[in-house]
């Protein structure tokens, strides 16, 4: 059991995990999951209850402890440091006495058997997310551990990358190794794991054997209740209000990545997803549409009128709305109350909020309180400040602050990235039906579930290319995985 | 001339380079201490001070290295356990330091010191020019090389060093791995203290053996921006130092020769060059990510 003052994240949560076993823990965000596995990981101790490693009671009172006992953990958001090479970082993770200079051709040897080929005098910096997991996945299995806990290790890899990292899992388990495998990913659950137990609101509320169940049955025990399904209308796409034509911006800093050449066009009444691995130019092209970075003129046109170097707040006054990915500090200022995180995009669009030098915060607070009832935003207090709420809730905010405005053109990254399902359904359902209220909705995301849920067409952004879009229906999973893996070069 | 000249050059590089060893270490933690002016003359009043004292240059030479720690660890417990902002902190180390070294230095105005001997091994220091320069020098100029040997040894060689380059880089993983962020920094701001009250004691020991207030001169300003225009880098470092003690010395040596240069230009050369290093280092960003520790600056509070 584990109490953060007087919420209880973990309450009784009981899990057994066998030698040789994948077993998943599902949750929605908050059930309390990542609490349980820092405590397993010694990053948190208990305030009741024991742990029982290999039959004996144990304390596991740091992360050095919780590797000297054989656990070990490759973290959902890295932590290794950039500026180490591979080597550097892997004997950071190792005892005090570990042999160093035999180290590299101990990693060498071992990325090979396990089929993840790394030099260890590379710099991690210069390597892709996919090659920085398999650094911590090495740094993991160079301890020999008979535990490995694994947070969402899939999210921000290509369909081929997961593939490839669950017959490294498989062969894990196959020697006897005992995984713990933290996902949303329903599906990939059924597909690998050999028990799954689910946790909600910080209890375990079943356990079960997920090839039994299908993707509905473990939504459900996740969520409690049925998750409303996104109706999705067939749309007549109308002219077209958000074009890129040519669209070329250079990278900015050594670790941009510069945008070659973008066509697309949305039109009225559709949704125009891109899908891509994160780092491959997403928030370059964000950047380039939304105006944060401007360039040629007509490079980009919004309802006929290019706008290609004007700012966002003429963009903006266009009819356009933008939702970046990061919600605390780009989305909305941590410190200001949302009513004038309200002002921040709504200043210069004419609606009345800002005039003659003054601010209408009376305005601005009715617009926050709409917004709340719209997409069910939790808050203490009516108008809290933006850094109060949490993810899912600020997220729910800051896209509903734009729909609620219904622009002409919406674009949103990651628009349910760290909400839950029911959220989740609530912002995908307001964005199909502004669509279809006429609207030109661009949505980049790396979810592709997500993408194949609301969008009508599909292209997929790889090291700044953009593939040609295509119909949803005429997509497949195989297909955008290609496409991602630099596919949408070689046209 | 040129024998004289190379001479005055050492002991105008040597407190820069013993002050800015300790703040590259302090830096590639990921602390930024400002406040090396202020642990510099502390160093320097306790240096005089301990030599008057205990009647040796050496005893002024350790105590000069206690007082730096002693205000380092002032700066260190305000950034480290009260996690207070290090850019007012080290501002407030500066003038808390200058103020207070004037305090107990009042009584020492215009006595004279004892200056810390130089190396003299017959045979070699009688050799014609390189003798001199290169051993006939005092222990301080020795040592200032060997700390820049030994740091560059500890940072790049040692696990210590690793672990030291790797808080610095991203404190919160350092943490998940179970490294202790606040005690590797807290050895790095007193190891930082100590190499500042050691090129301060330089000052008043062997550069000019008085005690003049406020006689440091701005000389931890150069240390720090020393730091940045060796990019974090050790070897580099030496040639920073010794290439902003040579304008120093050569701006003294132009003003007789009639050089038709004002003063303030040449004393205003060694800034304009950091100002140039910086826009040319600035222009790798792959090579400059390597080596400016991630961190720098940003406090640390560890997860409940």
């Amino acid at each position: 059991m584990k109490r953060f003052g007087a919420n209880t994240a973990n309450d009784d949560v009981s899990l057994k995990v066998m030698p040789g076993e994948i077993h998943a823990l599902l949750g929605e965000n908050g059930a309390g999951k990542s609490t349980l596995v820092k405590i397993l990981y010694g990053a948190l101790q208990p305030n009741e209850g024991e742990i029982l490693w290999k039959g004996q009671p144990v304390v596991i009172g740091s992360p050095a402890e919780a590797r000297a006992l054989g656990i070990g953990m490759v973290f959902q958001h890295f932590s290794l440091f950039e500026a180490l090479t591979v080597a550097e970082n892997i004997a950071l993770a190792l005892p005090k006495d570990a042999d160093r200079r035999g180290l590299s051709a101990t990693i060498a040897r071992v990325s090979r058997d396990y089929g993840l080929p790394l030099d260890p005098t590379s710099r991690i910096a210069d390597l892709s997310v996919g090659e920085r997991q398999r650094v911590e996945i090495v740094r993991c299995l160079l301890q020999n551990p008979q535990l490995v806990i694994m947070d969402e290790p899939t999210s921000v890899l290509t369909p081929q990358e997961a593939d490839q990292l669950f017959e490294t899992l498989k062969r894990l388990a196959s020697e006897g190794c005992a995984i713990l495998y933290i996902s949303h990913r329903l599906e990939e659950v059924r597909a690998i794991c050999h028990h799954a137990t689910i946790m909600r609101r910080a209890k375990v509320v079943a356990e079960t054997d997920p090839t039994t169940e299908t993707v509905g049955t473990l939504a459900r025990l996740m969520v409690g209740n049925e998750v409303d399904a996104v109706t999705r209308t067939k749309g007549v796409p109308g002219a077209p209000r958000l074009t890129l034509a040519g669209l070329d911006m250079p990278a900015l800093g050594a670790f941009g990545v510069p945008l070659r050449a973008i066509d697309l066009e949305v039109r009225a009444g559709e949704i125009v997803a891109i899908a891509g691995v994160a780092g491959n130019g997403q928030s370059e092209l964000f950047d380039a549409v939304s105006g944060e970075r401007t360039g040629r003129d007509g490079a980009v046109v919004i309802d006929g009128r290019p706008v290609g170097h004007q700012g966002v707040n003429e963009r903006r006054r266009l009819g356009a709305a933008f939702v970046p990915e990061e919600r605390l500090g780009h989305g909305a200022v941590p410190a200001l109350k949302l009513s004038e995180n309200v002002v921040l995009t709504r200043h210069g669009t004419g609606e009345g909020i800002a005039s003659g030098g003054f601010t209408r915060f009376g305005l601005a607070g009715r617009i926050v309180e709409a917004v709340t009832k719209r997409f069910d935003v939790r808050k203490g207090p009516a108008d809290p400040e933006a850094r109060a709420l949490s993810g899912g809730n600020l997220q729910k905010f800051v896209v509903g602050r734009e729909v609620d405005r219904t622009p002409g053109v919406l674009v949103v990254a990651q628009p349910t990235w760290g909400v839950d399902a029911g959220a989740a359904a609530v912002i995908r359902q307001a964005l199909i039906d502004l669509a279809r209220s006429g609207s030109a909705v661009l949505v980049i995301s790396q979810d592709l579930d997500e993408i194949f849920e609301i969008a009508d067409r599909i292209a997929v952004i790889s090291r700044g290319h953009l593939s040609v879009p295509k119909a949803a229906e005429a997509m497949t999973r195989e297909e955008i995985g290609l496409l991602m893996a630099g596919g949408a070069e070689k046209r | 001339m040129l024998e004289a000249i190379i001479l005055t050059v050492i002991t105008a590089a040597t407190p820069l380079l013993l002050a800015a060893i300790g703040e590259l270490v302090v830096e590639r933690s990921g602390v930024l201490n400002l406040g090396v002016e202020g642990m510099m003359v502390m160093g320097a009043v306790c240096g005089f001070a301990g030599t008057l004292t205990f009647g040796t240059p050496f005893a002024g030479i350790i105590a000069g290295a206690l007082a730096g720690m002693a205000v380092s660890l002032l700066f260190g417990f305000a950034t480290l356990t009260l996690v207070a902002n290090q850019v007012a902190s080290g501002l407030a180390l500066t003038l808390f330091g200058l103020g207070l070294a004037g305090l107990i230095g009042e009584g020492f105005v215009g006595t004279p010191g004892l200056k810390l001997p130089a190396l003299f091994i017959p045979g070699l220091t009688d050799l014609p020019v390189v003798g001199r320069i290169l051993f006939g020098q005092d222990v301080l100029v020795y040592l200032s090389f060997a700390l820049v040997a030994g740091v560059s040894w500890f940072l790049f060689r040692t696990r210590a060093g690793l672990v030291l380059r790797a808080v610095g880089d991203n404190h919160g993983s350092a943490h998940a791995l179970g490294y202790s962020v606040v005690k590797v920094r807290y050895l790095a701001v007193l190891f930082g203290g100590a190499c500042a009250g050691l090129g301060g004691a330089y000052l008043s020991i062997a550069y000019t053996p008085l005690w003049v207030e406020s006689m440091t001169a701005g000389r931890g300003w150069i240390a720090l921006a020393l730091v940045v225009f060796a990019s974090w880098r050790p070897g580099r470092l030496v040639v920073g130092a010794y290439l902003f003690g040579a304008v120093t010395i050569l701006q003294l040596h132009a003003q007789p020769l009639g050089l038709g240069v004002p003063s303030q230009f040449l004393s205003m050369l060694p800034y304009l060059a950091t100002v140039v290093v910086l826009v040319l280092i600035s222009g790798n960003r792959r090579a400059t990510r390597f080596n400016t520790p991630a961190c720098l600056g940003t406090p640390f509070v560890p997860d409940r």
